[in-house]
């Protein structure tokens, strides 16, 4: 385990985004390299769960696009988020949100949080 | 065939210089002791044999703790011979460590024993694809084999009819794992994949 631990604080790049929690509304700037051109583009949605640790700690955002729900797992980190940005805090009661998934319109809505805590 | 022994940490994964993430296993290689050269004149082949992690005395035979007063070491778990091993040129007793086998980039081979899996029927262990049908009149065939052979001729099923029994737990060979990193000072190896083998078992890494 401590090789492993190693291996990770070697190589794996030190990210500095601010600290949320499942059930932010967060905006992620992510890099796409099509052939040799490289642009930015954004993802935002609500953040349904923070799983693993370490090098191998990802986040997953979801969103409802059209109707459609998507959901994207980004990795801490990766070297192809440029930033992550906090738009709401919300309020919830549970570390995963998968109950989201079967819930549309009104329903599918985080109520915000809107005393902070020390840790924000 | 140059190589050496090691140990499987464990797996993580690491972004690569075009962003992409690998997976990436982990492993303790080397170093590794020479116990015996072997030569053209005294064997009929060249050779090295190289040992690697500590054993207890009490639990090492008596000759072989002789074959390892000779190399001057301690006894230890695992004794491999390389054949033909021209990389490096070492005499009995002395220590090889990664970077002088390895570099980063080359395609190696990972042989170890892979998990056992217990008795598993023939959907796990051959890869069948059952029944596939849950209605149409089938009843407890979902992961069943089918037909294992004809009728009155030739009234035997053949040897080597793939059915179910023991999985896993078997020496497999993988090849073309490409090495991604070297920390030579705490003799760790990256492989990019799976190596086979649960962690902390035994593996030989092979050029």
């Amino acid at each position: 385990m401590d090789a492993i631990k190693f291996v990770q604080e070697q190589l794996a790049k030190t990210t500095n985004f601010p600290a949320f929690r499942p059930g932010d509304n967060v905006v992620v700037d992510y890099k796409i390299i099509e052939g040799d051109k490289e642009r930015i583009q954004a993802f935002r949605g609500d953040v349904i769960q923070i799983k693993g640790e370490g090098a191998t700690k990802t986040f997953t955002v979801r969103k409802v696009s059209n109707g459609v729900g998507v959901e994207r797992i980004f990795p801490f980190t990766s070297p192809n988020i440029v930033e992550i940005k906090i738009l709401k805090r919300g309020k919830v009661r549970r570390a995963r949100l998968y109950y989201l998934r079967d819930l549309v319109g009104k329903k599918a809505r985080i109520k915000e949080r809107k005393f902070l805590g020390k840790k924000d | 065939m140059n190589g050496l022994i090691g140990k499987k940490i464990g797996m993580t994964s690491i972004f690569d210089d075009r962003g992409r993430n690998i997976a990436c296993t982990v492993i303790e290689a080397g170093p590794c002791v020479v116990t015996q050269v072997k030569t053209e004149d005294t064997d009929g082949y060249t050779a090295l044999q190289l040992g690697y992690g500590e054993a207890k005395e009490k639990n090492t035979t008596n000759p072989l703790l002789g074959h390892f007063q000779n190399a001057k070491t301690s006894p230890k778990r695992k004794v491999i011979e390389f054949r033909d091993f021209d990389i490096v040129d070492k005499t009995i007793g002395e220590t090889i460590n990664v970077d002088e086998v390895f570099v980063e980039g080359d395609l190696v081979s990972a042989v170890g024993t892979s998990k056992g899996k217990g008795f598993q029927g023939v959907v796990k262990r051959h890869n069948f694809r059952g029944v596939n049908d849950a209605t149409h009149g089938q009843h407890n065939r979902l992961r069943a084999p089918g037909s294992i052979g004809a009728a009155s001729y030739p009234a035997k099923v053949f040897k080597g009819m793939r059915m179910a029994g023991r999985d896993g737990g078997e020496r497999v060979k993988i090849k073309n794992l490409q090495v991604v990193k070297i920390f030579p000072e705490q003799n760790l190896l990256l492989l990019k994949g799976a190596v086979p083998g649960h962690k902390g078992a035994y593996v030989i890494i092979e050029k």
